[in-house]
């Protein structure tokens, strides 16, 4: 541990007593200043400042004395380098591709939903759930890879813990990825509903991913930033006609649909997009939307930092005690599974141990991009956070707050949100409609619609002109649509494989990737099963997203729970017994969160089970309950809010299974007094020639 | 080192980047690790490398985020 003894200069100490004093006093203005609206700009200095002190000191500490990381250590690249997937890479580029793999929709859609309580409870959990939290799971993990030649979570959970926990624990990851897929593909359904310019520029993405695969494969092969720009020129292009297709009588309502329609159009899409071979569709759209994710992300910095916003939205809400309209529940443990992606996500644990530990060229990178990529992930957050709390406060409830509450009319909304003490006008909500090109902006739940009217009105403060903000509304929905979409396609064939696998244990001809009888009923097991939830969700009667988010956040946070009980065993099983609270704390914290959650989404008044015995009540009663309009549909409600009661228990069960494993293994580990873990062995890296 | 050989390695990081963003590596490196360690297999044209590796990006692996 020779870099532990560097003692950092008179200059830097004093520098970073400075960035600690900026950061505290921003940090106080965003959470004690009371009864006027602040800049958006304190929030982010207080973002900055915690972040650079979070990686400085706690990142190194675990660097040095958790992880212990060695700079003269051989990795995974160097040690297996095979010129394809293990190459030792540049810093900087591994550093571009992770924070490329792992920022998605997800930190988008959480902060937005959290601002019902106020921007003050979302802005304080990213802040010290990522310095404490995501970035050591995601850095942690990452660590314990490079350790172990790269290999995958599933596997180093197959080795410290054991065969059973390993298989419990990927049950759980392919259950977690149905409910993502179905979650994300609704907040599309959320954004397009009767919204034919939307459809539209969203439908236009596949004959002009069509047209790119056909580039990419037969004119210019592996032209991929080339071909991006004509695809992205030929998406602005879209959006601009999509104005035209919005006004026109005879195409607007072959583009205007309702939820349901939606969500059969997005499952048959979602079957047809990962049947098809990947250069054709899959693959065109993938760097499209990537290119764009990052391309927006940067944007959206640019027109926060320029158009400088205040937040109209109030540190706190009275929604805190659980009675608000987006989600259903108090602040504790609602707030901590509704924004889990900037915060803490289990998903990149996996990412983590992917392709990230098989390019790092040194082990002394690994803060940079485990610990940095997460906290840079937790800066999108905060930015989907001061998008959604600069706007009106009225306009965020009536976008975001369900029918079966505010109602379909402007003048019923406005009446029931100003009664919540957010004063709106009518035609506040219709201006706003207009402005952003929609016949109404009332109940797109979701995260994307509110994000996009945020950014649009941003967008438009710093540069002017006539029609741009539905110019850029549209644009902000189409880039989350787009990758949303990708995320779908690549998910539904991922799921496919894993389905293929176990199909293959009963009968073996099905496994093979090359058969199509395999291949059609794997993907149609796959895309059943996040179909039922989006059709689910499309039918709902509070929106969908009210229902399935926490369950959403359940599942990503009992995956962060199982990825920090791996690290917080290996610590024991390493003798380094003394940072046992390092990844333990977290781990507790979130075992607590994801129980509390599910066992009030299993008793009581916000439960599924609630939800279930009124329609039961009323369907024995024989009345019928909005938004059903038959006895079948009201059947429909019951039987969903069931399925929703078991994957609840199924997620708790997991938890606490994996908790009692975990304990096994620790008290083992514990009482053993030589270390355990199953590292690789030490190689220097001078003892290893280059190439 | 003058700003234009800057410039130039600033853009061959940015593309490199771009490239392994969407899981597609250095082709150079490769093919430098073909010519050092297995000189007997046949060197892949930068398209047929490319099909390669497009294919092997979506074989599984969950390899993005929500």
């Amino acid at each position: 541990m020779n870099s532990a003894t560097v003692k950092s200069g008179p200059v830097a100490k004093l520098a970073w007593v400075v960035v600690a004093i900026v950061g505290a006093w921003c940090l106080g203005v965003v959470a004690l200043r009371r009864g006027e609206p602040i800049n958006a700009i304190w929030m982010v200095a207080a973002a900055l400042a915690i972040f650079a002190i979070g990686y400085r000191f706690y990142g190194k500490f675990i660097e040095w004395q958790v992880l212990q990381l060695d700079p003269s250590r051989a990795p995974p690249s160097v040690l297996r380098n095979d010129g394809l997937d293990y190459v030792p890479t540049d810093k900087w580029v591994v550093f571009g591709h992770h924070f490329a793999a792992i920022a998605g929709a997800g930190p988008l859609v959480g902060p937005v939903l959290a601002a019902q309580m106020g921007y003050l409870p979302g802005t304080l959990w990213i802040l010290f759930g990522v310095v404490f939290a995501g970035a050591v799971q995601d850095f942690m993990i990452l660590g314990l890879s490079l350790r172990r030649d790269g290999r995958s979570l599933g596997h180093m959970l197959r080795e410290e813990l054991g065969p059973v926990p390993g298989l419990v624990a990927m049950l759980g990851v392919l259950v977690l990825m149905m409910i993502v897929l179905a979650v994300l593909a609704l907040v599309v359904v959320k954004a397009l509903t009767h919204s034919p310019w939307g459809t539209f520029t969203v439908a236009a993405t596949i004959p002009i991913a069509l047209l790119m695969g056909a580039y990419l494969r037969w004119f210019r092969p592996g032209r991929i930033l080339e071909v991006s720009i004509i695809g992205l020129v030929l998406l602005l292009l879209s959006i601009w006609a999509g104005k035209f297709v919005a006004d026109s009588a005879a195409l607007a309502p072959i583009f205007d649909m309702d939820a349901k329609a939606l969500a059969w159009w997005l499952i048959a899409y979602g079957f047809v997009a990962s049947v098809l071979p990947v250069w054709l569709l899959l693959a065109p759209r993938d760097y499209l939307s990537t290119f764009l994710k990052i391309g927006t992300i940067a944007l959206l910095a640019l027109a926060i930092f320029l158009a400088a916003p205040m937040l109209q939205m109030p540190a706190v809400t009275k929604f805190i005690d659980g009675t608000g309209p987006v989600f259903a529940g108090n602040l504790f443990p609602f707030l901590f599974i509704t924004i889990a992606c900037g915060a803490v996500s289990g998903w990149h644990s996996i990412i983590a141990s992917g392709t990230t530990p098989k390019l790092l060229a040194n082990e002394g990178q690994a803060r940079m991009v485990g610990y940095g990529g997460m906290l840079c992930e937790a800066f999108v957050a905060i930015m989907a956070l001061i998008a959604a709390a600069s706007l009106h406060p009225g306009v965020y409830f009536a976008m975001n707050a369900p029918g079966a509450i505010i109602g379909t009319t402007v003048e019923h909304a406005a009446q029931v949100i100003s009664q919540w003490g957010f004063v709106v006008m009518p035609d506040e909500l219709t201006r706003t409609a207009q402005e952003i090109g929609e016949n109404s902006i009332l109940s797109r739940a979701g995260g994307a619609p509110t994000l996009a009217v945020g950014m649009a009105q941003l967008l438009h403060n710093i540069m002017p002109g006539e029609g741009m903000v539905a110019f850029w509304y549209h644009y902000a929905i189409l880039f989350e649509a787009l990758f949303i979409l990708t995320t779908v396609d690549a998910g539904t064939r991922v799921g496919r494989f894993m389905i293929q696998e176990i199909v293959g244990l009963i009968h073996k001809p099905l496994q093979g990737t090359e058969s199509w009888t395999g291949n059609l009923l794997a993907t149609a097991i796959c895309v059943a099963l996040w179909g039922y939830f989006l059709y689910q969700g499309a039918v709902d009667p509070l929106g969908g997203i009210n229902t399935l988010w926490p369950l959403f956040g359940i599942a990503n946070q009992m995956l962060a729970a199982i990825a920090l009980m791996l690290a917080t065993v290996v610590v024991v099983k390493l003798k380094r017994e003394r940072y046992v609270w390092v990844p333990g704390i977290p781990a507790i914290w979130l075992i607590v969160c994801t129980l509390a959650a599910g066992y009030e989404k299993l008793t009581g008044p916000i439960s599924f089970t609630a939800a279930a015995d009124k329609y039961a009540d009323a369907l024995a009663n024989g009345q019928l309950l909005a938004p059903a309009k038959t006895t079948a549909a009201m059947q429909q409600i019951i039987t969903n809010n069931r399925v929703d009661m078991v994957m609840t228990g199924l997620f708790m069960a997991l938890v606490v299974v994996m908790v009692l494993f975990c304990l096994n293994a620790l008290v083992k580990a514990w009482r053993t007094n030589h270390p355990t873990a199953i590292e690789e062995p030490y190689v220097a890296l001078a003892d290893v020639a280059v190439h | 080192m003058d700003l234009k050989t800057r410039l130039q390695a600033f853009r061959k990081r940015a593309v490199q980047t771009a490239r392994l963003c969407c899981g597609v590596p250095d082709y150079e490196v490769y093919v430098q690790h073909l010519r050092e360690h297995h000189p007997e297999r046949k060197v892949p044209s930068y398209a047929e490398f490319f099909r390669e590796r497009q294919e092997a990006r979506y074989k599984g692996g969950g390899g993005r985020c929500c």
